[in-house]
């Protein structure tokens, strides 16, 4: 319970989307407070307190989030967001280095402004291979390795993947590209704070950070640019010529601290975090499993991140699964391609099968996230698995052993 | 551990739990205390002073914290 912003009485639903945005943690809000009210100063301001004291809580974020991946702070852009740092990124380094090269590679399961920027790129003369995935949401080495091109200048593949959980073999790749001398680009936005990243260890050029994902304000983002080997980028946002000049405009400071202080809670916080998010996602996946059949968990069960769970329930339409799960918030595919009805791209790269990819839920464990709720999302999965089902025409037939992709569906 | 510690231990880990009851936000209230709990069970058999202190230099700050939004 708690206000709603109807200004009702009635009480919130539970949040299982952490993969969607994630509450602020009340130590980030605490770090943020005094650049929302006394401390209001311009971090770029070099003649007077107001601007000092802004630029010096600006300056211990930025070293707060290169802790968090073992990087420099010097290495550390301030952006407004991951999408942000993925266009910075991708656009960038492809534009700088133009001139000798043409080529980059990503994969099919990217994020849509990862995608959308490779397209975009596409229009200016660039030539991207979209690696495919396997049926476990995993791309293929062998398959990455033979898609260099003399004139590959980056590879871009996310670390964690937002609607499946499902985690890249970061190391290897970072091992394959630093070999060819080919730039490694990670969006790493639902990855740090909740798995360990180190820059160096994974041989990563460029990594994209996101605030609101973890326990940090909406708005903010980092962009990790290496210094050695140096990573040049042709800037997106032209101006004043703030951090390095590849990215123009006041850095808010306000964000920036939460951003930092989100990180830094995060360290302290990931081994507990993990043990726990990894307890209440294997009990929430044997409870549904052992009560409902036909459930089929999307991705990997082993490379993956415990806290984001893909599951399919045959038979079922997904919309209706969620709409009867009123009380809970859930989502089925990622919030940006949530409001066109076509079953998500992700589970169309595994391989799933179209109604089964209309069936898909996904379930989000986080920090806050407790034992209650998810024993009470479980309880209500079941109950309308269940009801569902029992309405349904297909699970009948199915149950009389008829063999539904048998059927010849008459055209009206 | 000296008396005197132990009871300044007890007072602020009741401190810390009480306050973060008024937190109004469920998963708040409930991170709060759990974290709280699990924190100082973790920490228990501490015997180093300057550790013990340092860790309630960490909980009175984060006592403040708590006060500040609740």
């Amino acid at each position: 319970s708690g206000r709603t912003g109807d200004g009702g009485g009635a009480p919130r639903p539970l949040y299982m989307d952490v993969q969607a945005t994630t509450p602020l943690d009340p130590r980030v809000l605490d770090s943020m407070l005094p650049y929302l009210t006394a401390c209001y100063g311009n971090p770029h301001s070099r003649t007077h307190a107001y601007g000092w004291e802004s630029e010096a809580a600006m300056e211990k974020a930025r070293q707060q989030v290169a802790d968090l991946i073992g990087a420099d702070s010097r290495e550390i852009i301030f952006t407004s967001g991951a999408t942000e740092s993925n266009n910075m990124a991708i656009k960038g380094v492809a534009r700088f280095y133009k001139s000798r090269k043409k080529h980059i590679i990503t994969t099919q399961t990217e994020h849509k402004c990862v995608l959308d920027s490779c397209r975009s790129l596409e229009t200016e003369g660039f030539r991207v291979t979209y690696l495919p995935v396997k049926r476990n949401g995993l791309i293929d080495l062998k398959e990455l390795e033979a898609a260099f091109q003399p004139d590959t200048s980056l590879v871009s593949v996310m670390t964690v993947n937002n609607e499946i959980g499902v985690k890249q073999p970061i190391h290897d790749i970072g091992e394959i590209c630093r070999a060819r001398k080919v730039f490694f680009h990670t969006d790493a936005a639902q990855a740090i704070g909740k798995i360990p990243m180190d820059v160096n260890n994974m041989k990563i050029d460029l990594m994209s950070i996101s605030g609101h994902k973890i326990y940090g304000p909406k708005g903010v983002g980092a962009l990790y640019v290496r210094r050695r080997p140096r990573v040049r980028l042709e800037p997106l946002q032209s101006g004043g010529g703030q951090e390095r000049g590849l990215r123009s405009g006041t850095v808010p400071t306000p964000l920036a601290v939460g951003l930092g202080a989100a990180c830094e809670v995060a360290q302290q916080e990931m081994e507990y975090d993990h043990k726990r998010i990894s307890q209440l996602a294997e009990r929430l996946v044997t409870k549904i499993m052992s009560e409902v059949p036909d459930v089929v968990m999307n991705g990997d069960q082993e490379h993956r991140y415990p806290g984001c769970i893909n599951l399919s329930f045959a038979y079922v339409e997904g919309e209706s699964l969620l709409m009867a799960l009123k009380d809970v918030a859930l989502s089925s595919g990622s919030a940006c391609t949530s409001a066109s009805l076509e079953p998500s791209y992700v589970l169309r790269a595994i391989g799933t099968d179209e109604d089964l990819a209309h069936s898909s839920i996904r379930f989000g464990i986080g920090r806050f996230t407790t034992e209650e709720e998810v024993d009470y999302t479980v309880q209500k999965c079941i109950q309308h698995v269940k009801r569902l089902r029992e309405m349904s025409p297909l699970w009948e037939m199915v149950q009389d052993g008829i063999d539904l992709k048998s059927i010849k569906w008459t055209q009206h | 551990m000296a008396a005197s510690s132990r009871a300044q231990v007890l007072r602020l880990y009741r401190a810390l739990l009480r306050e973060s009851q008024r937190f109004s936000a469920y998963n708040y209230r409930t991170y709060a205390i759990r974290r709280i709990r699990d924190a100082f069970r973790e920490n228990k058999n501490i015997e180093d002073s300057e550790k013990i202190e340092e860790l309630l230099n960490k909980a009175k700050e984060n006592l403040e914290v708590i006060q500040r939004q609740v």
